[in-house]
C-alpha cells in the first residue's frame, strides 16, 4: 500500500470515528429534544417520527406545571450559584498559590486534592447525610451546595493552578516594577489573561452541579434539586414528563458551553503566552 | 537619578548561595554591566535590587534611601525583562502608559510621554497594535519604551537583547547605548555576552559563583583580568594561558614555557613557583623563522576570519590562539615562532588562578 493511500485511509478512519462519536452524543440529545417539543400523541405513536410534525411547548409546560418542578428548579439554581461561588472562591486562590509559591506541603496538597476523588460520592453520601443531620443542614440547599463544592473543588484548584502557571511570572513582576502591588498586578494583568481559562473551569462546575443526581438525591427528601426531583418521580412519570425533564437538565449546560466556547476562542486568540 | 550601593548582599535558595556577600557601588548616571556565565548570580543580584527577591542579609541603597525592604513599586526602578514581559491583552500604547497610569499621571502628561518615548524607540506606528501583531524586535522596543516612560531613578535590564537574532542584536546594542547615553539614567545591565558587556558598559562587574570577581572599565577587564576566570570569560578568543616557570641564574631571570624560553628584566615574586602566563591572541607576534627569545609552536589549524586569521598552535603542552594578518597562511603541522610582547604578559598563580601583582614595567 502506498503511503499516500494509507494516509487517505487513516483520514477516512478518523472521520468515520468522529462521525460515530458525534452521533453517539447527538442522537440521544436529538431524541430528547424531539420528545420535549412533540405532542403527547406523537411521543406515543409508532413507528417513531424522527421529524416533528407539530412543534409544541405543551409537553414542556406540562412538565413545568407538574408538582414540585418550579421549586426544585429554583433550588437547583441556588445550589449552582453557591457551588460556583464556593468552588471558585476557594479554588482560585488555592490554584494561584500552587502555581506561584513554593510552600511546605504544596505537593502534599496537590496530592490530597486529587486524593479526595478517590472516595466516590456513593460512599461518602451516607456519612455525609448523617453529618448534615447533626449540623442541621440536611435536606437543604446549603447541604447540597457543600457536597457539590467538595466534588468540584479539586478540579477547580488543579485547573486554575495550571492556568496561572501558564501565564508568565515575568508579566506579574513587570507590573510590580511599574507600580503595582501583588494584588493589583493580579487584578490588572493576570486576571484578564486567565479569564478564558477560568470561564472554562466555571463551566465545568456549573455542569457538574446542575446535573449531579446522587448526592442531591441522598441528601434531600422534601427539598429536592431538579435532577433529584426528576429521578425521584421517574418510575411513576409519564413519557412526556421524562422527555421534558431530560430536556431541562440538558439544555442549560449545552447553552453555556456554546456561549462561552466562542468567548474562549475569541478573547485573546492564542496570544496568552 | 540616583546611585546604587550593594553592601554585603547575600541571597540563598535552599542550599545554593546565589549571591554571596556582594559589595558594589554604582555611581549616579553610570552604566554598569553585570557579566558572568549562567548561574553566576547576576540575575539574582539584579532581582534583589528590583525587589523581586528579598535578600537574606546585607543592604541595598538607592540614592540615600535604604531600599532593602521596600516592595518593587516603592523603589523607583524600572526593569526590562529577558522575555520582554509585554502585556498581551493591552495595546502597545497602553503597555507604555501602564506605569504612568499607576503613578496617577494626568492623561495629558501620559499621552505626551507615551508619544515621546515611542518616538525615541521608533515605534510610533505600532501604538495601536496588540503585542501579538508585532515582531520580537518590536516587542523588545516596547519593553524598553515602557521602562523609560516612567523616568525611574534606576533602569534595570535583564539580558534584554538575548532573544534577538545576531544582526538585530548588534544594531539594537548600539541604539540602546546611544539612547541610554542621552537619558543619563543610572543603568544596571545583566548579560552573559561579553561582547555586549565590553561594548556597552562604563564599567563591567564580572561575576562567578555568586561573587563579583572584578569591577573595572571594559578595557581594564580585557587587558588586566584579576584571575584566570575573567581572562577565559572575556574576549574572543579567550586569553591564552601557558604553564610557565621563571628561573633566575647568572645571566638574569628567564621564563620557561613549553616550546622555549626568553629573558625577563625583573622577576620579583615570580621565581621558583608554578605560574600561568596570560597573553591575548593579538599580543603575540608570529614569525616563520627561529630567532632569539622566540617560542616554537606547531600549527594546528588556521581559521581565516576576514579581518585577520586565527591560528591555533601548540607550544609544548599548551594550546594557543594567535591573531595573525589575514594573508598569513602557515601549513598545518609546520612550525612557527612566537614573540610574546612583554608588556602584554600577565602573571598568575597556577594554583589559585589569581593574578600576581607585578610592578609596572617589571617585564622586559
Amino acid at each position: 500500500m502506498s503511503i499516500r493511500r494509507r494516509k487517505q485511509l487513516s483520514k477516512v478512519a478518523l472521520y468515520t470515528l468522529a462521525v460515530i462519536l458525534a452521533l453517539w452524543t447527538l442522537f440521544p440529545i436529538y431524541l430528547i429534544t424531539l420528545g420535549a417539543f412533540s405532542t403527547e400523541n406523537a411521543i406515543y405513536s409508532y413507528p417513531l417520527q424522527l421529524w416533528p410534525h407539530h412543534v409544541t411547548t405543551s409537553t414542556l409546560s406540562f412538565f413545568v406545571n407538574s408538582a414540585g418542578v418550579i421549586p426544585s428548579l429554583e433550588r437547583s439554581v441556588w445550589v449552582l450559584l453557591i457551588t460556583l461561588t464556593l468552588s471558585l472562591g476557594v479554588g482560585l486562590p488555592a490554584g494561584y498559590a500552587l502555581a506561584r509559591f513554593k510552600f511546605p506541603g504544596a505537593n502534599f496538597l496537590r496530592l490530597g486534592v486529587v486524593g479526595t476523588r478517590a472516595f466516590p460520592i456513593v460512599i461518602l453520601a451516607i456519612p455525609l447525610a448523617a453529618t448534615f443531620i447533626r449540623w442541621g443542614i440536611d435536606d437543604s440547599v446549603l447541604g447540597v451546595s457543600i457536597a457539590h463544592t467538595a466534588l468540584a473543588l479539586p478540579f477547580a484548584i488543579l485547573t486554575t493552578a495550571s492556568i496561572f502557571s501558564g501565564i508568565s511570572v515575568e508579566l506579574e513582576e513587570a507590573a510590580m516594577t511599574l507600580g503595582c502591588s501583588r494584588l493589583s498586578a493580579f487584578a490588572r494583568v493576570i486576571l484578564p489573561l486567565a479569564l478564558p481559562g477560568l470561564a472554562a473551569s466555571a463551566i465545568f462546575v456549573v455542569v457538574l452541579s446542575w446535573n449531579e443526581v446522587f448526592a442531591a438525591s441522598t441528601l434531600t427528601v422534601l427539598h429536592r434539586t431538579l435532577p433529584a426531583q426528576v429521578v425521584a418521580v421517574l418510575d411513576q412519570a409519564l413519557l412526556p414528563y421524562r422527555f421534558a425533564g431530560g430536556f431541562f437538565l440538558l439544555a442549560p449546560p449545552l447553552i453555556m458551553i456554546f456561549v462561552i466556547r466562542r468567548f474562549l476562542f475569541g478573547m485573546w486568540g492564542q496570544v496568552v503566552k | 537619578m540616583a546611585d546604587v550601593r550593594f553592601h554585603q548582599v547575600r541571597k540563598t535558595f535552599g542550599k545554593v548561595t546565589a549571591v554571596d556577600d556582594v559589595d558594589l557601588d554604582v555611581a549616579d548616571g553610570e552604566f554598569v554591566v553585570l557579566l558572568g556565565p549562567s548561574g553566576c548570580g547576576k540575575t539574582t543580584l539584579l532581582r534583589c535590587l528590583a525587589g523581586l527577591e528579598t535578600v537574606d542579609s546585607g543592604t541595598i541603597h538607592i540614592g540615600n534611601r535604604d531600599a532593602t525592604d521596600l516592595p518593587p513599586r516603592r523603589r523607583r526602578i524600572s526593569m526590562v525583562f529577558q522575555s520582554y514581559a509585554v502585556f498581551p491583552h493591552m495595546k502597545v500604547r497602553d503597555n507604555i502608559a501602564f506605569g504612568l497610569r499607576m503613578q496617577k499621571e494626568s492623561s495629558q502628561v501620559t499621552k505626551e510621554r507615551v508619544e515621546s518615548v515611542a518616538g525615541l524607540l521608533g515605534i510610533t506606528d505600532l501604538l495601536d497594535r496588540y503585542p501579538a501583531q508585532i515582531s520580537g524586535g518590536q516587542r523588545q522596543r516596547v519593553a524598553v519604551a515602557r521602562a523609560i516612560a516612567i523616568r525611574s531613578d534606576v533602569l534595570l535590564m535583564d539580558e534584554p537583547l538575548s532573544n534577538l537574532d545576531a544582526l538585530l542584536r548588534m544594531q539594537m546594542r548600539a541604539e540602546l547605548k546611544a539612547l541610554l547615553q542621552e537619558l543619563g539614567t543610572t543603568t544596571i545591565y545583566v548579560t552573559h555576552d561579553q561582547t555586549e558587556a565590553l561594548s556597552m558598559g562604563d564599567r563591567i562587574a564580572v561575576m562567578n559563583r555568586g561573587h563579583i570577581v572584578q569591577v573595572d572599565t571594559p578595557l581594564a577587564v580585557y587587558d588586566n583580568p584579576t584571575e584566570k576566570f575573567v581572562g577565559d570569560f572575556v574576549g574572543t578568543p579567550p586569553m591564552n594561558f601557558l604553564g610557565a616557570r621563571v628561573e633566575s641564574n647568572g645571566s638574569g631571570p628567564t621564563v620557561k614555557v613549553g616550546g622555549g624560553g626568553f629573558a625577563l628584566d625583573h622577576a620579583d615574586g615570580l621565581t621558583d613557583r608554578d605560574l600561568l602566563l596570560g597573553i591575548r591572541a593579538e599580543a603575540i607576534a608570529v614569525s616563520t623563522e627561529p630567532g632569539e627569545g622566540l617560542i616554537r609552536a606547531g600549527v594546528v589549524v588556521v581559521e581565516p576570519l576576514g579581518s585577520h586569521n586565527l591560528i591555533t598552535a601548540r607550544a609544548g603542552e599548551d594550546l594557543l590562539k594567535i591573531s595573525a594578518g589575514n594573508h598569513f597562511f602557515p601549513e598545518p603541522g609546520s612550525d612557527i615562532w612566537l614573540r610574546l610582547r612583554p608588556s602584554h604578559i600577565r602573571w598568575l598563580d597556577r594554583e589559585t588562578g589569581k593574578v600576581i601583582p607585578v610592578a609596572a614595567g617589571a617585564t622586559a
